[in-house]
């Protein structure tokens, strides 16, 4: 039962899937519908499971007084407060008005928004500082990468003059071309991987998302 | 120690700065650059401007605040677009952070739509955008795929209520709309894994028209479907946004940004270019040596 | 103008040092970054949180479950079977305890068969077969050079494609030694996908300028806004910017101090 009855679970709604899409009769339609409001359903407790892993990382290291244990505290009391403001204060718990929450939203607007877009704006200097250190053209293969890179860096450069209009076609075919065909190439393969694998994981071959015993 | 051996054991914090002062000399002293536009972002343009009064479009908006520099550009100029020509979206958020992006984006649109402008060359009145009117805002679930293929069957199996707890049936926009037979297009703004899911499990098995607002990360990664029709049009990163703002004849960060972009990408060639001569310099000076 | 208020002015404020803070990390790491840097997780795990239950579990259970009674766990409502999907939710949560994990199979097995099952089909359909008819478009031998430099629909860049897609299949293909023709068309394939990572990497270069560009329109209003206000608005923003500038000279009195005592008399 324990690692059995999984297996038959997924196998059965499995090839009922590949059934329904082959098959799209009113009956498998209304299957299809049911099992679908369902999963959203199990989707969303799965999804809380990553905030539960949080608290307990933060909480250990606060009772432990490990190292920057402070800063743990931080992020429990942001976890609170956004919750505590979500509900309204705890005066709307089965409506949506702590949506409209003033410091709900103003906690996103001038605390998240601008942490998060400035911790990714740090990789413009990342990449200046790589750009500097670590990208040579050791061998033809990079030598061929740094070519089509700057190729597309000058893309729109209006400050070469005669070669701008050549510089931004020879771009234009870069991306549209070769480009292409590489990235077809890896999707083809992607697309090939992900058959194989859910073709595993059907069949019952591949068994690691059952865990140990 | 030669000249180029210094220069590559300079530390990194002088590069960030000579970058930051670049790019903030550059956005301070005032000019502006031309906008070349390309096929894959006029296609978007001219899709959604030759749509009629009431006709109803599909906006995802599955970016985080780590890309809203890129892709909320990209937002305001084509939902912008839209309003002004009086037709009627459906916005949905399928990555975590989403949801607040496209609140954040509606309000200031809806704000910005209630001053006339002129268009090239067509004034547009100042309007109100309504809420379950003009616009509807679904909000929020996990599991893009399952979501979109839900909602390929009806809006109101993943989304039973809206984003702010409305049934979806109590919107005029939502009557006689069951799924994405009655929309025009879906428009993906997205900085996510979620695209490959809505060309996957949306265009492929309900064939609507599909464009994407895409960072420049991704950009060069869906021209293959391009090529093969899933896709009609491509927005890649700021350039693009750039793009659709000049079209639109609204120009806005996108483009006020491209100038800095411009000096930057300079910068980083002159970096690659100074490194690999460095490198090729102590190269030939080992094999001689 | 409308003129902003005091309160709006101070959010920005906070937008401001905490954009600052993490700013400050190029240097070195230091409190003000971790402060940033461990605030905003809690607060997206927050944010997360409330978008779940009023996005998420409201509208898809509760909503159809109003009209019981939860004392009665909901199986005098018109809809009691929406009890099942959340006793299998909460069954995955035993993922956590060692001697119950086993009960959390269940509900994922349900998951994971959906998803493969919905899978198969339209990733082959999309992501190998209609990629696989684009290729095989017929080239255009009457057309083969195009009009004008470089066409990207004239034939030969059609040919290119088609040989470019199977070159780099042949180079994924790793169930046969790499030798002879078979190397010659890998080495080809590798090629054209280090072209296609060059063209990507140009486009990222843009993406990471573009964030930095943002952020400094978003300090630009700001000061904008401190400077064409009031004199409160003025004072915050000194205090404001005056604490990464004090910080910024600190750090350069110690390096001109260390740069001294490390020179030799």
């Amino acid at each position: 039962m324990k690692r059995q009855l999984p297996l038959v679970l997924v196998f059965i709604f499995g090839v009922f899937m590949i059934f329904q899409y082959f098959v799209p009769h009113e009956s498998s339609e209304w299957i299809f519908e049911f099992l679908l409001d369902w999963i959203y359903i199990i989707g969303i407790f799965a999804m809380a499971l990553a905030i539960y892993s949080l608290v307990r990382v933060s909480w250990d290291k606060i009772k432990h007084r490990r190292e920057n244990w402070q800063y743990a505290v931080m992020t429990l009391l942001g976890l609170f407060l956004m919750v505590l403001f979500g509900f309204d204060y705890g005066r709307h718990f089965f409506s949506a008005e702590g949506l409209q929450n003033f410091m709900f939203r103003h906690f996103f607007d001038y605390i998240m928004i601008p942490i998060q877009a400035t911790m990714f704006s740090l990789l413009a200097f990342f990449i200046a500082s790589a750009a500097y250190r670590a990208f040579r053209a050791r061998s033809l293969l990079a030598s061929l990468l740094l070519i089509s890179a700057l190729i597309v860096m000058l893309r729109f450069n209006p400050y070469l003059g005669p070669v701008a209009e050549y510089m931004e076609k020879t771009a234009s075919w870069l991306l549209n071309v070769p480009n292409l065909a590489a990235k077809r190439g890896i999707i083809i393969g992607v697309g090939l991987g992900i058959v194989a694998t859910a073709l595993k994981v059907i069949l019952g071959i591949e068994r690691n998302y059952l865990g140990k015993d | 120690m030669n000249i180029f051996d210094r220069m590559m054991s300079l530390d990194r914090r002088w590069v960030f700065l000579f970058l930051a002062l670049v790019c903030v000399i550059t956005h301070v002293v005032p000019f502006s650059i031309p906008i070349i536009i390309t096929q894959e972002a006029k296609s978007i343009y001219s899709f959604i401007d030759t749509l009629k009064e009431g006709d109803i479009i599909f906006m995802a908006i599955d970016y985080d605040p780590n890309s809203l520099a890129e892709m909320h550009p990209m937002t305001y100029a084509i939902a912008e677009h839209a309003f002004r020509k009086k037709l009627k979206i459906i916005f949905t958020s399928l990555s975590v952070n989403g949801p607040g992006m496209a609140d954040l984006a509606i309000r200031d649109i809806s704000d910005s739509v209630k001053i006339g402008k002129t268009y090239n060359g067509v004034y547009y009145e100042g309007r109100e955008v309504v809420n379950g009117i003009d616009y509807i805002f679904l909000g929020y679930k996990p599991y893009p795929a399952l979501v979109i293929v839900g909602m390929g069957q009806n809006f109101r199996l993943p989304f039973p209520t809206d984003y702010y707890g409305t049934p979806l049936d109590e919107h005029p926009i939502m009557q006689g709309v069951q799924n994405y037979d009655q929309i025009k297009c879906v428009v993906d703004i997205s900085g996510t894994s979620g695209v490959d899911m809505w060309i996957t499990y949306g265009q492929g098995r309900y064939n609507f028209p599909l464009a994407l607002g895409l960072t420049g990360v991704m950009a060069a990664d869906y021209y293959p479907y391009l090529n093969s029709g899933q896709v009609f049009g491509i927005l890649g990163g700021l350039l693009g946004a750039a793009q659709y703002e000049k079209m639109a004849d609204n120009p806005g960060r996108a483009v006020d940004g491209m100038r800095v972009q411009l000096f930057a990408h300079i910068v980083i060639i002159l970096f690659i270019v100074m490194g690999n001569v460095g490198f090729l310099l102590s190269r030939r000076k080992a094999r001689k040596d | 103008m409308e003129q902003l208020s005091v309160g709006t002015f101070i959010w920005m404020s906070v937008a401001a040092f905490f954009t600052l803070a993490t700013f400050s990390f190029l240097y070195k790491d230091n409190p003000f970054y971790k402060l940033a840097e461990h605030i905003v997780v809690g607060i997206s795990a927050g944010y997360f949180l409330i978008i779940l239950w009023h996005n998420g579990l409201q509208p898809n259970l509760f909503n159809r479950l109003e009209d019981g009674n939860w004392y009665l766990f909901w199986l005098n409502s018109s809809r009691p079977w929406y009890i099942i999907p959340a006793i299998l939710g909460a069954m995955m949560w035993t993922r956590f305890s060692r001697k119950w994990s086993w009960v959390s199979r269940w509900p994922i097995a349900l998951y994971l068969g959906i998803a493969t099952g919905l899978a198969i089909p339209l990733e082959m359909r999309n992501r190998v077969n209609r990629q696989l008819y684009s290729t095989m478009s017929e080239v255009d031998w009457g057309n083969f050079f195009g009009n004008g430099f470089l066409d990207s629909t004239a034939g030969f860049s059609q040919l290119l494609i088609f040989l470019g897609v199977i070159s780099a299949l042949f180079y994924f293909f790793f169930s046969k030694e790499h030798t002879g023709v078979f190397k010659g068309i890998a080495r080809f394939g590798i090629w054209i996908l280090m072209i296609g990572f060059g063209s990507s990497f140009g486009y990222t270069v843009m993406a990471r300028i573009s964030l930095f560009v943002q952020r400094i329109q978003v300090l630009e209003d700001y000061t904008t806004t401190a400077w064409t206000g009031s004199g409160v608005f003025l004072l915050i923003w000194f205090i404001t910017f005056g604490i990464f500038v004090i910080m910024a000279a600190y750090e350069l009195i110690r390096f001109l101090t260390r740069k001294q005592s490390a020179t030799p008399s």
